[in-house]
Formats: C-alpha cells, sequence, structure tokens
C-alpha cells in the first residue's frame, strides 16, 4: 500500500485513466470487504412467520438478488450469512449451533424478528430466549414479523458492518468456543439474566382469574 | 449379508460412442440398436440392505422445520418416520396464562399462513362461549377475511411445491399476487402477515374508504395469473410425471386417518365445513366443493386450485351483499367504549379499564367451533370456569392431523417421490408443533 | 375430475356427507344449557348401560361421561356401527381443572359425516392418587388417533394403553421437566433458562438411529462399528 495517492474516502477506489491506464488502486481490505458485502450468500433458517416474509423479501417484489443474496445456500458450508428467521425453540437449539459450526468463516448471523432476538411473545417453557443465548449475533432486525423493507435494512446494516472489517484484527475469525462441559458460549448467569421477563409479560404469569 | 459392502461402483453406460469422421462426438439415443445390453448381474445381494436418510429439520423442501427419516431400499423408501415438535412453543400453555382478547395475536402466529382466518374462528369459538351473535356486516367482512386468507395460504402452497418439483415461475406469480392480498390486510389491519384482526364480538375496525374497490380489482385480476398456472402446469409433462399416481388414499383411509381440507376432498370425501357445519351463513353462498377422483398429489393440486377460484366467488358475493351497518355487537361484556366516551365520561373510563384490566369473562361452559380452514378442519376448543382466563384452549390442528398419515404415503414410493407428497399435504410447521 | 380417463388409474366412489336434500344452515342464538341432544346418546344407553355415565348439552354440542375402561369398546361400536357411524376422529385431549381436586378428563371429539353429527365423549381421571393416569387407546378404531394420543401423552402424562408406539412427540425424548400443559407445571418451565438451554444443547442433532424404531435391527452385524457402538450404548434419536 503506499504507493499511489491515498484513496479518496468517499469512492476508496481511485481511478485515473489518463496516468494509470489499466489499473486501480484500492486498499485490499476495502477491496475484499466490499466483494464479500456485495455476495453474502444467506442460509434462511427460516422456521415460523418470519420465514414466510424473508420468501416475500426474496420474491419479485422486494427482490434480494439487489443486494447479491438471490442465491440461497442451504447447505451451510457453502453460506456467509445465516438468516435466523423466526421462534426458535430449544429442541432446535442444537440444530442452529451445529448450523452454525458448520459454516465456514467469515461468517455472520441476523436474527430476524422478536422471537428470534428475544423469545418475543413466547415466554413459555419451550422457547430460546433470543438465539443469542446459543450463537454470536451481528444484527437484530425487529418486528413481528419484521416486513421486507425492515429486513433489507438490516441486511444493509450488516453490508456496512462488513465494510469496516480490518485484516489487523487479528481477533477478527477467531471461531467462538463453547465451554466444554456446559456446551454454552456465556455464563449461565448472563443467559439467566437475558432471559428475564421484561415488560407487560412480568404481569402475565398467573393463569388465574 | 455381511458381504455386502464397497459394491457401489457400477459401470455408467456413456451415450457417446466415440469420435465420428467430422471430428465431433457422436450421440446415439439410450437404448437404440446396438447399445442395448443385457442388464449386467450387478449386485446380487443388493436387495435387503437398506440405507437411512435423514431429511430435515432444516432442509428446503421440508416447508420449515420437520424431520423425516427414512428407510430406503434402493431408492424405494421402506420406512419412513416422521419427527415433529422442532417449532414446540407452548401455545396452548401461553393460552391459559391469557385474556381471551388476548390470545389472539397468538393465533395469527400459530398457522400464518391463513392468519385472519385463524383471528375469525377463534372469535368465532370465543363468540360461542360468550353467547354472542355478531352483526350482519361483521358476518360478511369476516368471510372477506377468511377467503383472503385461504387464497394467500394457497398461494404460498402453489409457491413452494412449484420449487420443490422444480418450477421456479409459478412462486414468483403467486408471491406477487400475495402482495396484493397483503396490501390490503394491511390497509384493513395495519399488518402484512400477523394480522389479529379480529376481537371478540366484532373486528379490529371497518374496511377503510376505497378498500372494497381495491379487493374489486383484486378479484377482476387475480383469476387471469390462475388461469397462467393452469396453462404452465395442469398439461405440463414434467408436473404430470411427477404428481398424478403419487401418495394415493382412498376414502376410506383418509376418513380414518381423519384427514381434512384438500386433502380430504382430493380423495373422493366432498366433506368441507362450509357446507355440512355452516358458520358465517356460508350455506347462503353459492360456492362448489371440488372433489378429486385419484386421491393422489396431482389430485390435491387440482382440488387447491379450483378451490382458489371458488374462494374468487364467495369474494364476488360478499361484496354484493356487503351490508351497511355496525362492526361491533353492542354488548358492554366484550366491545370497549369508545375512546371519547372513555376519556370524557367517568362510567365508561371505569368500564374500559375494567374490560382491560380484568377481562371479559365467559360463563362456565365449553365449545368447540369447527372451521374450514385451507388445511382442513380447524377447531377451537375452549373451557372456561368462568374466570377471564380459559383453563384449556385447544387447537385442533389440521396439518398435524394430515401429517400424521405421510408414513402411510410415501411407503413404496421413491425418494424425489417424497418431496412431492410431503408439499401435497401442505403443511405448516406452526400449526403442526403450535 | 378427468384425471381418472387420462391416466387410468382407479378411480373412487365420491363420499357425500349428509342425507340427500338435507341443507344445514347456521345455527344461531344457541342455548347456553339444554337444547336438542344427539340422538346416539340414547343408542349408548341402550347398548353399553351403565358404562354411560351421564350427558348433557352446553352451548348445542353433546357430552357423553364414559366409564374409562369402556371407551375403545364404545368408539369401536360408534364408528362400526351403521346406525352410528362416526367414521370421523376429529381430536383428542385432555382438560386438568385449575381446581386441585376435579378430575381430569380425557376429550374425544367425534363426527358422523353421514348423519353430520358431533358428539363429545369425556372419561373422568379422578385426582385421588389411586386412580392412574391411563385410558383405552382408539388408536385400533381411528389411525389418525396415533399423533393425537402421543400429543395427549406429551402434554398431559396421560398413558394411552394399546397405542403401539406411545413416545413424546412434541417434547424431545429426554425432556426432563415433566408434562408441560398440567397446571403444577409453571409457563416457564422448572429449571432456570440456563439449565434448560444447557440439557436441550446435551442432544446430539445427528443422533438419529434408535434401534427401537427401526427395523435395523436385522441387519445389526452389518451395520458399521461405530453405528453398533453408538446403538449399543441406548442411542436414541437425537431430539
Amino acid at each position: 500500500m503506499g504507493l499511489t495517492v491515498q484513496p479518496d474516502p468517499a469512492s476508496a477506489v481511485s481511478w485515473n485513466p489518463q496516468t494509470q491506464e489499466g489499473w486501480i488502486t484500492t486498499r485490499l481490505d476495502f477491496l475484499v470487504n466490499w466483494g464479500r458485502a456485495n455476495s453474502l450468500w444467506p442460509m434462511p433458517f427460516g422456521t415460523a412467520c418470519c420465514a414466510i416474509e424473508f420468501m416475500a423479501s426474496a420474491a419479485s417484489k422486494f427482490d434480494l438478488a439487489r443486494f447479491g443474496m438471490e442465491r440461497m445456500s442451504f447447505s451451510p458450508r457453502q453460506a456467509d450469512v445465516l438468516i435466523c428467521a423466526g421462534r426458535v425453540p430449544f429442541k432446535l437449539a442444537p440444530v442452529i449451533r451445529r448450523i452454525y459450526q458448520q459454516m465456514h468463516q467469515p461468517k455472520w448471523v441476523i436474527s430476524m424478528g422478536a422471537c428470534a432476538s428475544s423469545g418475543g411473545m413466547f415466554d413459555s417453557y419451550a422457547v430460546v430466549q433470543g438465539i443469542d443465548t446459543i450463537i454470536p449475533v451481528d444484527v437484530y432486525v425487529p418486528g413481528c414479523p419484521p416486513r421486507p423493507e425492515g429486513l433489507i435494512y438490516g441486511i444493509m446494516m450488516l453490508q456496512k458492518k462488513v465494510m469496516e472489517e480490518r485484516m489487523s484484527n487479528a481477533g477478527l475469525r477467531d471461531e467462538l468456543m463453547p465451554d466444554p462441559t456446559s456446551q454454552l458460549y456465556i455464563p449461565p448467569s448472563r443467559i439467566d439474566e437475558l432471559s428475564e421477563p421484561f415488560g407487560n409479560s412480568v404481569h402475565q404469569t398467573r393463569s388465574a382469574p | 449379508m455381511a458381504t455386502a459392502t464397497s459394491k457401489r461402483t457400477i459401470e455408467v453406460a456413456l451415450s457417446t460412442t466415440g469420435l465420428g469422421p467430422d471430428g465431433k462426438p457422436q450421440r446415439i439415443p439410450l437404448g437404440a440398436e446396438g447399445l442395448t445390453r443385457a442388464a449386467p448381474a450387478l449386485e446380487p445381494e443388493f436387495e435387503g440392505e437398506h440405507m437411512l436418510i435423514n431429511i430435515g429439520p432444516q432442509h428446503p423442501a421440508t416447508h420449515g422445520v420437520l424431520r423425516l427419516v427414512l428407510e430406503l431400499d434402493g431408492e424405494t423408501v421402506v420406512r419412513c418416520i416422521p419427527h415433529v415438535g422442532y417449532l414446540h412453543c407452548g401455545f396452548e400453555k401461553i393460552g391459559e396464562y391469557r385474556q381471551y382478547n388476548q390470545i389472539i395475536p397468538w393465533t395469527d402466529r400459530e398457522d400464518y399462513l391463513n392468519s385472519m382466518g385463524n383471528n375469525v374462528a377463534y372469535a368465532l369459538g370465543a363468540e360461542r362461549l360468550f353467547g354472542i351473535e355478531i352483526t350482519p356486516r361483521c358476518t360478511v367482512l369476516r368471510v372477506i377475511a377468511m377467503e383472503l386468507s385461504r387464497i394467500i395460504s394457497h398461494l404460498v402452497w402453489l409457491g413452494t411445491t412449484c420449487i420443490d418439483i422444480g418450477a421456479f415461475t409459478p412462486f414468483l406469480w403467486s408471491f406477487q399476487e400475495r402482495e396484493n392480498v397483503y396490501n390490503l390486510l394491511e390497509r384493513w389491519t395495519g399488518a402484512r402477515l400477523t394480522t389479529s384482526g379480529t376481537r371478540v364480538g366484532g373486528m379490529i375496525a371497518d374496511v377503510p374508504e376505497g378498500w372494497t374497490d381495491q379487493l374489486r380489482h383484486f378479484i377482476a385480476t387475480f383469476p387471469k395469473t390462475l388461469d397462467q398456472v393452469d396453462r404452465m402446469l395442469n398439461k405440463n409433462a414434467i408436473w404430470v410425471g411427477r404428481t398424478v399416481g403419487l401418495g394415493v388414499m382412498t376414502p376410506e383411509e383418509a376418513m380414518n386417518y381423519g384427514l381434512s381440507g384438500p386433502m380430504l376432498r382430493a380423495s373422493g370425501v366432498a366433506y368441507d365445513v362450509r357446507k355440512d357445519f355452516p358458520y358465517l351463513d356460508y350455506e347462503t353462498y353459492d360456492f362448489d366443493v371440488p372433489v378429486g377422483t385419484n386421491g393422489d398429489v396431482y389430485d390435491r393440486f387440482l382440488v387447491r386450485q379450483e378451490e382458489l377460484r371458488q374462494s374468487v366467488r364467495i369474494l364476488d358475493q360478499a361484496l354484493q351483499r356487503l351490508p351497511d351497518g355496525p362492526v361491533n355487537v353492542d354488548d358492554p361484556r366484550v366491545i370497549l367504549p369508545s375512546k371519547t366516551k372513555a376519556t370524557s365520561e367517568m362510567e365508561s373510563m371505569i368500564h374500559h379499564f375494567k374490560l382491560v384490566m380484568e377481562g371479559p369473562r365467559p360463563p362456565i361452559g365449553e365449545v368447540y367451533v369447527p372451521i374450514e380452514s385451507p388445511k382442513g378442519e380447524k377447531g377451537y376448543y375452549f373451557v372456561s370456569d368462568g374466570t377471564a382466563k380459559p383453563v384449556r384452549w385447544r387447537i385442533r390442528p389440521p396439518s398435524y392431523v394430515n401429517l400424521s398419515a405421510i408414513p402411510k404415503m410415501v411407503e413404496g414410493h421413491l425418494l424425489s417421490d417424497v418431496i412431492a407428497i410431503n408439499a401435497s399435504i401442505d403443511i405448516v410447521m406452526g400449526e403442526i408443533d403450535r | 375430475m378427468t384425471t381418472s380417463k387420462e391416466h387410468g388409474t382407479p378411480t373412487f366412489q365420491v363420499v357425500y356427507p349428509g342425507q340427500p336434500g338435507d341443507a344445514p344452515a347456521t345455527l344461531r342464538n344457541i342455548a347456553h344449557r339444554g337444547g336438542a341432544m344427539n340422538p346416539s346418546v340414547d343408542a349408548l344407553r341402550a347398548t353399553f348401560g351403565a358404562a354411560i355415565l351421564r350427558s348433557e348439552v352446553v352451548w348445542g354440542d353433546t357430552t357423553v361421561y364414559v366409564e374409562r375402561a369402556k371407551v375403545a369398546e364404545i368408539c369401536a361400536w360408534l364408528q362400526g356401527d351403521p346406525s352410528q357411524s362416526y367414521e370421523y376422529l376429529v381430536d383428542v385431549t385432555a382438560v386438568e381443572y385449575r381446581d386441585a381436586v376435579r378430575a381430569i378428563e380425557v376429550v374425544w371429539h367425534l363426527r358422523s359425516l353421514k348423519f353430520r353429527r358431533f358428539l363429545r365423549l369425556k372419561a373422568e381421571l379422578p385426582k385421588d392418587g389411586k386412580t392412574p393416569l391411563a385410558v383405552p387407546s382408539v388408536w385400533a378404531v381411528w389411525k389418525g388417533a396415533d399423533w393425537l394420543e402421543r400429543e395427549c401423552f406429551d402434554m398431559f402424562g396421560i398413558r394411552f394403553e394399546g397405542h403401539p408406539d406411545l413416545r413424546r412427540i412434541l417434547m424431545w425424548e429426554q425432556y426432563k421437566e415433566g408434562y408441560p400443559l398440567r397446571k403444577d407445571f409453571p409457563m416457564r418451565g422448572r429449571f432456570s433458562r440456563s439449565e434448560q438451554l444447557k440439557q436441550a444443547l446435551a442432544a446430539n442433532p445427528e443422533a438419529r438411529y434408535s434401534m427401537e424404531e427401526l427395523s435395523i435391527s436385522d441387519a445389526f452385524e452389518d451395520l458399521p462399528t461405530d453405528m453398533r457402538s453408538r446403538l449399543l450404548g441406548g442411542e436414541k434419536t437425537g431430539e
């Protein structure tokens, strides 16, 4: 680097056909991130209502192809971004964990909808209170379900995050290893804290009257 | 059987025999003269060695998180063991902790393709439990809501089934039409998918001005899409070849397995809740119940196709007869006073407060009210002990019972047909696992 | 449908529900209690006598309380007798009341397509600590009862005697917290969230063979060694 003038902060690519014919100079970081951000292959982990809105996003009106995402990768080994669309019960927890572990670096996770992000309205015995207790999450998309515009906004936020990654960050691609005995990524006390009922649901624990 | 290992290498017959005099590969159709030969005695002990295949719970063709464990003999399914419960969220338990109006948002998310229909089904059950008769305008509006959600549910079925069987275009068509219905629902209830459109004793709101014109426009344009799908699929050799004769259920079997909806009708049982146990004055609408005669995947496709057209007919009639008048019943037990009154009159405010905080209380009793959902007979079973929250709120899930017959339908068919048969059941895991 | 002629597959005789010429109408102004009782009740009393405990009509639907041990017999008669013809099992479920002493009720919803009738059967299981939570299975009468009974077992712990494969269906097989729809089961479960997650993650999602459910036990000797050792270790499906 440093062979040419500093890249223009607005475009980050400097190209001067008069003086540098046939050459583009840019930061390697930028070039790689630009390629990655615009061809994020999604692994749709669709479980419930959000999956229908995800399908609507992929269909003709909202057209995820505009973001380089029309190639649904149903094999986790060829996917870049895990989109968890819908609620995740405990029975599904080892499955999503396994799918996440099967994905290669670089990988990102979008948690689509209230249920995936926090358990949503399902504060019951069967539902994981937020998939961030199982796998690390990059972008949370609120909504029940989010509109396709909301999901697309989340995707654009993820693209922005990808663009800001730096190769100098040595720990960027470190695989998170769960605790070998409990298989948890984060301490149990933190999980209990994250899963506490909040808002209205605090008062809705009585069955009668 | 002990020696049946590593014999999988099969000599592949090439379709080109070599280069011709012009230097191009010669192509001879398979089976032509000179290429036919006796089938080699490959793997004499092949039969009997079974293979296990696991499909799901995360698989694009299982329409959610269904998991099928298949035991295969070659490519033939010998045994199929479905596993469900990967989306079990405890709806029925949560229902025991919520007041009657508070449960409605859960009905959206249970069969999320038919959310408005579930809202109506729920309200019908709760109203019978409260002993409420709804207004004429509300009745017709609910018919419109149910038929619209039947259309969008069948459209998802059409789109995803086409993808499973190998056609992508109908998926785009059906999602374009769904967007039109979404726009209608959004104008009415404020939500595209999870509508929560009813309340006990009425609707969330009357339809906005100009809404009926938008619906008329939809009714006028939608059958064209159906015609396109007809033209593309009904006589399509691939489509017919991949659907005819698969997963046959006889009428007796279908009834014994408790199938309902298009699954049952494709098997030749003309049972439709709208005709046989009518609700919402369905007996006064002029519509036909399509019935299949073969009970295979193709018949299920035809039955759903025809139901889409019949839904359009019902919508048309409902629009013609839509009466004026109030949408909500005049019953202070369940219906909130208007916001203006609640903020200006003391009694109305107290009434509003009590209804919201304590909730309406039905008399002791139990009801089961079935409706014809796109998947089949759906019903909510309420048991009340006189308090503001039900003792038991049970969902009768049609696709759960329909899916339980899948081992019966797939065993003996090829692995690739499992996908088509599974798609023909029109499962929605939110309803199956609840 | 014209498919039959084109493809030469056998066709079915179409079954029409109801009697010819009678078109039902939407029910209106249903009384809370009382009203016309389902005629099947009298026939049941005539056939089974003391096994029919009592009957009532609530919001237009007839409920018959029957003796627990006779359920399968009664259902087989209701399904098979041409004068009843309840060929369709709608639902099997259970109700536990908030009352600590009131019996748990098992509920069967039956439908006759031929006569357009709906009947609710109930059997009571008193919570006296002595009565076992068990009723006869109706799987032999209606195959549709298979998963409905499994679900009822999973959610309430009620055993259906005679069911060929009574396993948990919605919760995973090693689920330790109990039966979720029982009233003594808290809505958020018995364990803390971290404990629930820990137990759920301990399940192996790739485990997919169990001797009980697959007919591979005949071919056991031919299986790869690792699979054999896993099966011998009592591996269940990875739910």
